[in-house]
């Protein structure tokens, strides 16, 4: 069995790919960076890190890593199921990536087309992307965040009075950094609504509204389209679990429209589409 | 004391629930005076981010209208809206805001009467609520300097 290094180092001898984006070690042990491999003899720096925290999805879209030519990307399970959902969107076309998949027990296996990601991606187990931000991915994390509630159905067993004031609370801390927005492999838009200054739909100083507005708006445009990855609250330099909006609204997806995104090839946005029985009970 | 009079902004759809108000009126039906009309072309083409706009800029209630599932002058606009609404209807509860602050409706051209019947029991079930103190107010894009907070005082060249 070949290791991840022998294959990268075999992918860019043969000039199958260009660079290989993975992991290479971190600062200080226990910790990885996103490395760019673009020399064979390179590849020695390249870790086999099961964890797969960040989304290195996230690089193949932007323009200074597509300049570098075809990539080879190093993925786990969500990174899988980002891969089928930005094929979905039509975002990377069949072929264009070839990927080294690296399951839990550190085996690696190639997928050169969408159809082998989507083929190892039915085999996945349903609870198989990690739903809770990586331990110390960030320094506040630990620290500021450990005090309140740690899951949707914490925050929701909350009287409505505590909610707001628990997420006020959280949201108070966001600097409006939009690292989440940076580390999202979803969040593509080359012009994003926040960037918007004429009108400024959203101000741009981190007072209350804008920054309830900017996290509404965060989590309404990757609905149905969030793969649960976790990398938002990963990258969220004050600890703020803003995972949680996605996630309510991916289970309220799932639940009403049978969204899974991230699973196949086939499926359909379900926020531009509809079905003419909803059910919105609601509605008056 | 004054009874509280809640403000209501209501965003409706050109062709249906902003034609059923026009018929409220020229059947001469009484109804709250609370209410503020925005017409937009389609439900589909209201935006959450104006609610939080209205709520942001003083609003106690937000109405959302327009044409019955079917009856979509751009047939399925309404249809989009509805899924729009079931998430953020749900994101807004999770982040503890009251959602019986926002009311959801379809009101064609020829309710006239549902509209009326409409507005009264959405201001009488705001003004139960009283005032919308909590929610945070955008504030002036001139007035914002870092930090978010608004100067004490500003100097108004003479």
């Amino acid at each position: 069995m070949s290791t991840l290094v022998d294959r990268a180092r075999a992918l860019l001898e043969a000039g199958t790919v260009q660079v290989v984006i993975g992991f290479g070690a971190g600062s200080e042990p226990g910790r990885v960076r996103p490395v760019f491999v673009r020399k064979a003899e390179a590849c020695d720096s390249l870790v086999a890190d099961a964890r797969h925290r960040p989304n290195l999805c996230t690089y193949l879209l932007k323009p200074e890593i597509r300049a570098m030519g075809r990539p080879a990307i190093v993925v786990g399970a969500a990174g899988l199921r980002t891969l089928l959902q930005l094929a979905v969107e039509n975002q990377i076309t069949d072929g264009a990536v070839h990927v080294l998949y690296l399951d839990a027990d550190g085996a690696v296996c190639e997928l050169p087309t969408l159809a082998a990601i989507e083929e190892r991606a039915a085999m996945l187990p349903p609870d198989a992307v990690v739903s809770a931000p990586a331990p110390g991915a960030t320094g506040a994390a630990t620290s500021a965040a450990s005090a309140g509630p740690v899951g949707i159905e914490q925050v929701d067993a909350l009287p409505l009075d505590e909610r707001w004031a628990f997420w006020q609370n959280e949201l108070s801390r966001c600097i409006r950094c939009y690292a989440c927005r940076a580390a999202c492999p979803l969040c593509y838009c080359s012009r994003c609504i926040v960037d918007v200054n004429q009108p400024q739909w959203i101000p741009v100083a981190a007072d209350a509204f804008g920054t309830l507005e900017w996290n509404v708006v965060r989590a309404m445009h990757l609905a149905g389209r969030c793969v649960e990855c976790g990398s938002c609250a990963d990258a969220c330099p004050v600890g703020i679990r803003i995972d949680l909006l996605n996630r309510v609204l991916a289970s309220e997806a799932r639940s009403h429209f049978g969204a899974e995104p991230g699973r196949s090839l086939r499926r359909e946005y379900a926020l531009s589409t509809f079905r003419p029985d909803d059910t919105a009970d609601f509605i008056r | 004391m004054a009874e509280f009079e809640p403000k209501i902004v209501a965003f409706v759809c050109n062709w249906c629930t902003y034609a059923g108000a026009d018929l409220t009126g020229t059947s001469r039906i009484r109804y709250a005076a609370n209410v503020r009309i925005l017409r937009l072309p389609c439900t589909g083409r209201i935006d959450f981010m104006l609610v939080l706009q209205a709520f942001g800029q003083g609003a106690d209630g937000v109405i959302v209208s327009g044409c019955h599932p079917g009856d979509c002058h751009y047939a399925a606009g309404n249809f989009h809206a509805r899924r729009r609404w079931m998430m953020f209807r749900r994101l807004l509860d999770f982040l503890g805001i009251d959602v019986r602050r926002i009311t959801f409706s379809w009101v064609s051209a020829a309710e006239g009467a549902k509209w009326a019947e409409l507005v009264n029991s959405v201001v009488a079930d705001v003004r139960a609520l009283g005032p919308y103190a909590g929610f945070p107010q955008r504030l002036p894009d001139d007035l914002v300097t870092i930090g978010g907070q608004a100067p004490a005082a500003v100097e108004v060249a003479s």
